[in-house]
């Protein structure tokens, strides 16, 4: 660990010759107040992209972000002042103003400068010069010549690839140092199809906290430009949706964003804390069929939404969100684990040094059941099969959220018939889960593509599932 | 001004990154930079949240080797920086392909003419006044209703900043511009309803704000109305955008006339200049140089002169939506969009919100919409909305947990009247929209 520190150290304040002494002499002017947690978060983060379009590599960008944060808490009140300058004046002067906030009292100072430990789900690796430049450009022209060969209907293909590699330092006021490198790639290939004047799009992508290697190992990249020629060619001879409340059997991986829209966000301790969650004060009572298990879990290795310690230096774990159906807890940061009396479960995130932490989540998956994917269409008389989506929404309020299917197909007398397009799913989130009759046994994670948005801020997120029925769901297709 | 001597500190720094590009072998560059700082609180329940200083710096620049092109960007300023962050994009240009579309734009498209739009209106507001403000904004949502029952709180917002972009063709400009604004979210419950629902007012000159009473009381109202709300069975109906919705309608259009989707032929309305897309009556324009407001500019993110134009008009497509590349692709010349549309207007009808109640005569009035839902290379169309059920041209119960769903090539022409209960918080200004029929889908 002592290594990470110091790699940690060298990342972020080595450039800006930031020293141990000088995080005290921050830390001691924040705690001149009365504050009952402060930390300053210290970021560097280095990232490219390469965009391959109409044959040809059309665009390439690099770019660097770098700047610390300053957070003084005292009760349910946050100070926060952040600068691209890792000065010691810079952020003195911050300190200063977030500080305001806080009562006066009595003078602390910051505990003895210590590093804590904790077990790490993904190497140490800078993903950006894991591939020669070459490299990465001879995988963006396999990609896209492989997979414009795969159908003459192809019109056009894009392929992406980018990398990012974050170094983050987090001293808290204890004294604790905590440091983490996050390497992050991401690839994805989306093509138009065309037929008879008819034209569709299909999108497939993945990425993780690894290096570039990832795409190469096991044909992935090459798998991508394959499924999203797949799903254009589906979508090619999708007739209309249906509309109306209906019986939906959602796929393993991917959909599980049902999960992360439906329940996930209403779980979060900030909304929880303050009543505002259609799930608040519900811990102990039955939100779901006893069918189900979710879990979110940041330890899981390598994953997108996987991280070692959080954005305030609290490691990870893997939280019990719903056993067999009853609500067991919520998704914690610090502060509102302090204010509800609960300890922070490794939830507390942030998009970058110049955005607050607050609870989000990591990878949210349920865990399998005993039926066989085949058995559970078997058993629907008339319904939809939704074996992908694009984003989701949630009003954690009401409990409404939907999410949009861009492949479905009709189930008539237990089998799958036909497809039909995209369309919008509506539900009650508190409701859903309690309509789940059966789950499969192949529970499958996301390829690696989540990115989650709340108050504006952006972080990466997985989500997973097996194979679900749900007796009863809005689906908003047009043909009524 | 101290202004003045910010953003001529800045264009120094725009000119030395042009140069070094030059130095480095660079054929062309263009270079932008931005500063930004400011103020947010957040009251909550009477007690303050959170108060937050902003302050943030980036620059980026793009440099072509003949029809090659590689960009980078950093939030750090220093000379050592601008000097790497110029050498990353050149090594980036080494390995893009030659594309005979990339480029600068054309020398006489850049803008010449630099009115003052009065863009910039700092608010002499510190952490005490915004925090007084904001309680007194969330007090009036509170105290408006026994049943308004919790918080989200209120918040205030001030920005103010500077930018500055230049390329090799000698166009350098910069200007500031402040943003400040007022916001409010409460819940409210009844029995086992709860409902959460907010306002705001933004605008680039703080006295242009709605006052902190009536946007609390309008928070407080609407978070009010959506209380005990129902699904509608599955049926056919027209469907009323109350304006803040129709502005996302309008934006799909824009997205669907705009040169990266056209040029990559991922949009359903291909080919369609000089063709009907909307209902004759209807006709949408820009607005580039309207004093004080949200969407104005005098040159667009590449620094071709923005103007004032029609894109529809008698409801016939005039024009699209372009930038300097996809222009090229196309084979036609950018229109100034590089980054967007300026104040995008639909000429408001004759009806007020209760007129088009009215004319709605029996169907959905759509408040809110959710999740993605819209195809843009077929137009398929398909949300999760919210809003209320109307019969008679009178609001009956409010309605939630359903779907609608069309193509938005039939929506557009389907159109039968656009109300002038204009909403002028964003860049696109329109009133209420009435579209004839579409799909609802529900319990």
């Amino acid at each position: 660990m002592t290594d990470l520190l110091n790699l940690a150290r060298q990342a972020v304040l080595t450039p800006s010759g930031l020293q141990d002494g000088d995080i005290e002499k921050i830390m001691n002017c924040l705690l001149s107040a009365s504050v009952d947690d402060a930390d300053i978060y210290f970021q560097s983060s280095h990232s490219e992209s390469w965009v391959m379009e109409g044959g040809i590599i059309k665009e390439g960008s690099h770019s660097i972000e770098q700047g610390a944060g300053v957070r003084a808490v005292s009760g349910e009140k946050t100070g926060f002042a952040y600068s691209d300058r890792i000065e010691l004046p810079v952020l003195l002067e911050a300190a200063g103003n977030v500080k305001a906030i806080v009562r006066h009292g009595q003078q602390a100072q910051m505990g003895m400068i210590k590093s804590a430990k904790w077990p790490r789900y993904y190497p140490i690796v800078n993903p950006l010069p894991s591939l020669a430049t070459l490299q990465k450009i001879d995988l963006l022209k396999t990609v896209d010549s492989e997979t414009r060969k795969l159908d003459p209907r192809i019109e056009e293909v894009i392929v992406s690839l980018s990398g990012t590699y974050e170094n983050i330092l987090v001293a808290n006021q204890d004294g604790s140092l905590s440091a983490d490198v996050r390497p992050l790639v991401r690839m994805n290939v989306s093509v138009i199809v065309e037929e008879n004047g008819r034209r569709e799009q299909g999108s497939m992508g993945g990425g993780g906290r690894s290096d570039y290697n990832y795409f190469i190992e096991q044909d992935r990249a090459l798998n991508y430009g394959k499924e999203a020629v797949r799903q254009a060619l589906v979508n090619l001879g999708a007739g209309e949706a249906p509309a109306g409340n209906m019986t939906v059997v959602l796929g393993p991986g991917w959909p599980g964003i049902l999960l992360h829209e439906a329940i996930g966000h209403g779980l979060e301790g900030d909304f929880n804390r303050k009543g505002t969650s259609a799930f608040s004060g519900r811990v102990g009572e039955r939100v779901a069929s006893d069918l189900c298990t979710v879990v979110d879990d940041g330890t899981l290795p390598g994953r997108r939404g996987s991280l070692s310690i959080d954005d305030e230096g609290t490691p990870t774990e893997q939280t019990i969100l719903i056993e067999n159906g009853i609500l067991k807890g919520y998704m914690q940061d610090k502060l509102n684990a302090r204010l509800m009396g609960v300890k922070s479960t490794g939830n507390g995130r942030r998009e970058s040094y110049a955005h607050l932490p607050m609870p989000r989540m990591t990878n949210t998956y349920m865990l399998p059941g005993q039926h066989d994917p085949e058995e559970i269409i078997k058993s629907v008389k008339k319904g939809l099969y939704a074996k992908n989506f694009a984003g989701g929404q949630v009003d954690i309020t009401s409990g409404k959220f939907v999410f949009s299917a861009s492949e479905a197909y009709l189930i008539e007398d237990g089998k799958i018939t036909r497809p039909v397009k995209g369309a919008t799913l509506i539900g009650n989130g508190p409701d859903v889960l309690t309509k789940v009759s059966m789950v499969g046994n192949d529970l499958e994670l996301d390829s690696g593509v989540g990115t989650c948005g709340k108050d504006g801020q952006s972080v990466p997120v997985g989500v997973g599932q097996p194979t679900l029925k749900i007796d009863g769901l809005t689906v908003g297709g047009t043909s009524v | 001004m101290q202004n003045q001597e910010q953003i001529n500190q800045l264009k120094n720094t725009v000119q030395d990154l042009l140069d070094e590009a030059k130095k480095q072998g660079a054929t062309a560059a263009e270079a932008g930079l931005s500063q930004d700082n400011g103020l947010s609180v957040s009251v909550r329940l009477g007690e303050v949240e959170t108060l937050e200083y902003h302050c943030d710096q980036g620059l980026g620049v793009t440099v072509y080797f003949g029809q090659r092109k590689g960009s980078a960007s950093t939030t750090d300023l220093s000379p050592a920086s601008i000097k790497e962050t110029v050498s990353a994009a050149c090594s980036i240009a080494r390995f893009t392909s030659e594309d005979a579309f990339s480029g600068l734009p054309e020398q006489q498209l850049l803008a010449t003419e630099f009115p003052d739009l009065e863009l910039y209106h700092p608010w002499d507001i510190n952490a005490d006044k915004a925090i007084a403000l904001a309680t007194e904004c969330e007090d009036a949502a509170r105290s408006f209703h026994p049943e308004i029952s919790n918080s989200e709180g209120a918040s205030v917002n001030s920005h103010q900043g500077i930018r500055v972009m230049g390329n090799s063709l000698g166009f350098l400009q910069g200007y500031a511009a402040t943003r400040h604004s007022l916001s409010c979210s409460v819940l409210a419950q009844r029995g086992d309803s709860m409902q959460r629902d907010y306002w705001y007012s933004v605008a680039r000159n703080a006295l242009h704000l709605e006052s902190a009473v009536a946007i609390g009381n309008k928070a407080a109202e609407r978070t009010l109305r959506r209380l005990e709300g129902r699904s509608l069975s599955t049926r056919q109906c027209p469907v009323l955008y109350c304006a803040e919705t129709a502005s996302g309608l309008l934006g799909s259009f824009i997205g669907a006339i705009s040169g990266g989707n056209l040029y990559r032929k991922s949009s359903f309305l291909l080919d369609a200049l000089g063709s009907q897309v909307f209902p004759e009556f209807v006709r949408i324009h820009e607005q580039p140089h309207l004093k004080a407001a949200l969407g104005s500019a005098a040159y667009d993110g590449e620094g071709v002169a923005t103007k004032p134009r029609d894109i529809v008009t008698g409801g016939i497509l005039q024009g699209y939506v372009l930038g300097t590349y996809s222009a090229r692709k196309l084979g036609m010349q950018s229109t100034g969009n590089a980054g967007g549309v300026h104040n995008l207007t639909i000429d408001p009808g004759t009806l007020d919100f209760d007129g088009m109640l009215k004319e709605l005569n029996t169907g959905l009035l759509v408040t809110e919409l959710m999740g993605q839902g819209v195809n843009m290379v077929t137009g398929d169309y398909s949300r999760g909305a919210a809003g209320f059920w109307v019969e008679n041209g009178q609001i009956q119960y409010p309605v939630e947990e359903i779907t609608i769903a069309g193509n938005l090539k039939d929506m557009l022409k389907n159109i039968v009247a656009v109300g002038n209960d204009v909403d002028y918080r964003g860049n696109i200004r329109t009133g209420s929209i009435l579209v004839e029929q579409l799909s609802i889908a529900g319990e």
